[in-house]
């Protein structure tokens, strides 16, 4: 029953061959059984999941009109406000406390019967792409215990892949849904900017973060962008207009006619040889169907990550000055006639981990007077470069695509005293949420050198996320049957049971 | 080529309010001197020509009608609170200093 996809749990909850209280048990016993392995979650709540469940069951029974996902259980981000549940964002500083509102995408689940069943692991504050930098210890990837499940979302993609959930929660700054869900062999999107209301995101990068879904099939991620997506008053920045119909281009999947670009600077020198000889074949697949292939060129994209790494370090050292002990999360020097400032010196020193320290420095530096026009200033126009480059490239193409990242999982440790080397795993998502555009993971196959996942990147222009989802579709359904079954199915098994 | 000295760390440090070991503003002052190399590309192609993009939305002054909602009661918004007395944040000595 866990191993179905959630459409296919949600049809048998309609026709009540399974209960949602079955079935959220179900995923209970999963977790209960692997994730002492895998370490995917942070944070259970079994009595709370199984509480609204019920409640979802009895209103079936009454007869009311439910959503399409009802009843089907969710790992949440722990980067997400849920109201009177821990929620850390893998900081220390945020230790044991409950937020007391829900945010707006936990008010969007809990409105479509969705259930949440707990919070999973992530990077501390968003940053990182292993989850190596959780101050809850890492996850490990399903695939390989050994190996990194991806970050900073990597709680959410282990979940799935160990199917402890069908569906999760994540939040993409420059790569933290995609990346997981290319090492992990599922399927994760980010949506176009201000699709997904912020409002109780715990914010990283504002004018880069994004919440979309994650799940194990394009189908069951649109009906989950579908239930999250929408305008939001409590959300400046989110986009007044209709959710794009993903659901209904995920059901279709067509793509005849189609033009896809190849982005050429997303491609070849880095890139591991069993990622590009999956994503070649996923182009033959996609012409099959249909699609014509054109290549793009996107000549700016080579500043991108450079970029990157100046603006999410400028926008977290001005949104982290908001953990300063005074009014939630960690205290510590608070002795008698301690003044405010060391207290404060003393809590960060404490509550923040490494990587977010080295972050804030960063991005201190980069807005300090004298040096801001040089790194910030500088950045900003090579942001304006790379969105012309889009625009062009949107000119010749109606999505583009590329592999999500240059290699395959790597090692736990592996990586972790290299800061630069970590920052490379984001070269190929970062341009995407530079741009505000829509992007999308998807599993491609298993390179042949360590027969590890492999993820094909599609990336659509603003408020066009469908586009993704009928490519997506159509790639997903050549790739099933070229494969004869889903690739998870070729995952070790864990925990003895199917 | 860009460099930040144990000093300059220390500085930044003192200003993002986090307070570091000897160790930690060596590691990061040597750390630094790579990553600013690599970050410092961006000038290469940013020219006086090119605008600035400090958003991906065009938004600009976005309102909406005052009307007064439901908020947080004051136990809510102080459920998290280090410390507090009297309905309110209690937070340790700002003025006085020296």
């Amino acid at each position: 029953m866990i191993r179905s996809s959630a459409a296919e749990m949600a049809a048998k909850l309609v026709t009540g061959e399974v209960t949602s209280v079955a079935l959220t048990q179900a995923h209970l016993d999963r977790i209960a059984s692997v994730d002492a392995d895998v370490h995917a979650f942070l944070h259970v709540d079994t009595e709370g999941a199984l509480a609204q469940a019920a409640a979802i069951d009895a209103k079936r029974a009454k007869g009311e009109k439910l959503s399409p996902l009802a009843g089907v259980p969710l790992a949440l981000k722990d980067v997400m406000a849920q109201k009177g549940i821990p929620t850390t964002c893998g900081s220390k500083i945020l230790e044991g406390w409950r937020p007391p509102y829900d945010s707006t995408v936990v008010a969007n689940l809990k409105k479509n019967d969705i259930v949440i069943l707990g919070k999973t692991n992530m990077d501390e504050f968003a940053m990182g792409s292993s989850t190596e930098n959780s101050a809850y210890g890492p996850t490990h990837n399903p695939w390989d215990l050994t190996r990194i499940p991806g970050g900073s979302g990597g709680g959410s993609s282990a979940a799935l892949a160990a199917f402890e959930a069908p569906l999760a929660i994540g939040t993409d700054t420059g790569g933290s849904i995609r990346q997981p869900a290319a090492v992990t062999g599922t399927v994760g999107v980010k949506p176009t900017y201000g699709g997904v209301s912020r409002y109780g995101l715990v914010a990283f990068s504002s004018s880069l973060d994004q919440a979309g879904p994650c799940a194990r099939t394009v189908l069951d991620a649109a009906l989950l962008h579908e239930a999250i997506a929408g305008h939001d008053p409590k959300d400046s920045t989110s986009i007044k207009a209709p959710v794009p119909q993903v659901v209904a281009a995920a059901k279709s999947g067509d793509v005849k006619g189609m033009k896809i670009g190849v982005v050429k600077e997303l491609n070849g020198d880095g890139y591991q040889a069993g990622v590009r000889a999956r994503f070649e074949e996923s182009l033959e697949l996609l012409a099959k169907a249909g699609a014509e292939i054109v290549e793009v060129s996107a000549p700016n994209f080579e500043y991108a990550l450079a970029a990157y790494y100046l603006i999410a370090p400028s926008e977290c050292s001005s949104n982290l000055a908001r953990f300063d002990a005074m009014r939630y999360g960690l205290r510590v020097g608070d002795v008698d006639g301690a003044a405010a400032e060391s207290v404060m010196n003393l809590t960060r020193e404490v509550g923040f981990g490494k990587e977010v320290k080295r972050r804030i420095i960063l991005g201190t530096y980069a807005l300090s007077s004298g040096y801001y026009d040089a790194y910030y200033g500088s950045a900003q126009k090579v942001r304006t470069l790379i969105t012309q480059d889009f625009t062009n490239a949107f000119t010749k193409a109606d999505v583009l695509v590329s592999p999500t990242c240059p290699t395959t999982a790597f090692k736990i440790g592996e990586k972790a005293n290299d800061p630069l080397a970590m920052y490379l795993n984001d070269i190929a998502t970062i341009p995407v949420n530079m741009a505000g555009i829509g992007g999308m993971s998807l599993p491609s196959g298993l390179a042949d050198e360590d027969g590890l996942p492999v993820g094909f990147q599609i990336m659509s222009p603003v408020m066009k996320d469908e586009r993704m989802y009928s490519v997506g579709a159509a790639l997903e359904a050549a790739l099933l049957s070229k494969w004869g079954a889903p690739l998870l199915d070729k995952a070790p098994i864990m925990g003895g049971s199917k | 080529m860009s460099s930040l000295s144990r000093d300059d760390v220390a500085k930044l440090a003192g200003l993002a309010r986090i307070e570091m070991s000897e160790e930690e503003l060596v590691a990061l002052s040597n750390e630094f001197t790579v990553i600013l190399d690599a970050v410092a590309r961006v000038q290469e192609v940013a020219g006086a020509d090119v605008e600035a993009t400090s958003h991906p939305l065009p938004l600009r002054n976005v309102f909406r009608t005052d009307v007064v909602v439901p908020s947080l009661t004051p136990e809510e918004a102080l459920s998290g609170a280090p410390a507090q007395e009297e309905q309110r944040f209690r937070v340790p000595q700002i003025l006085g200093e020296e």
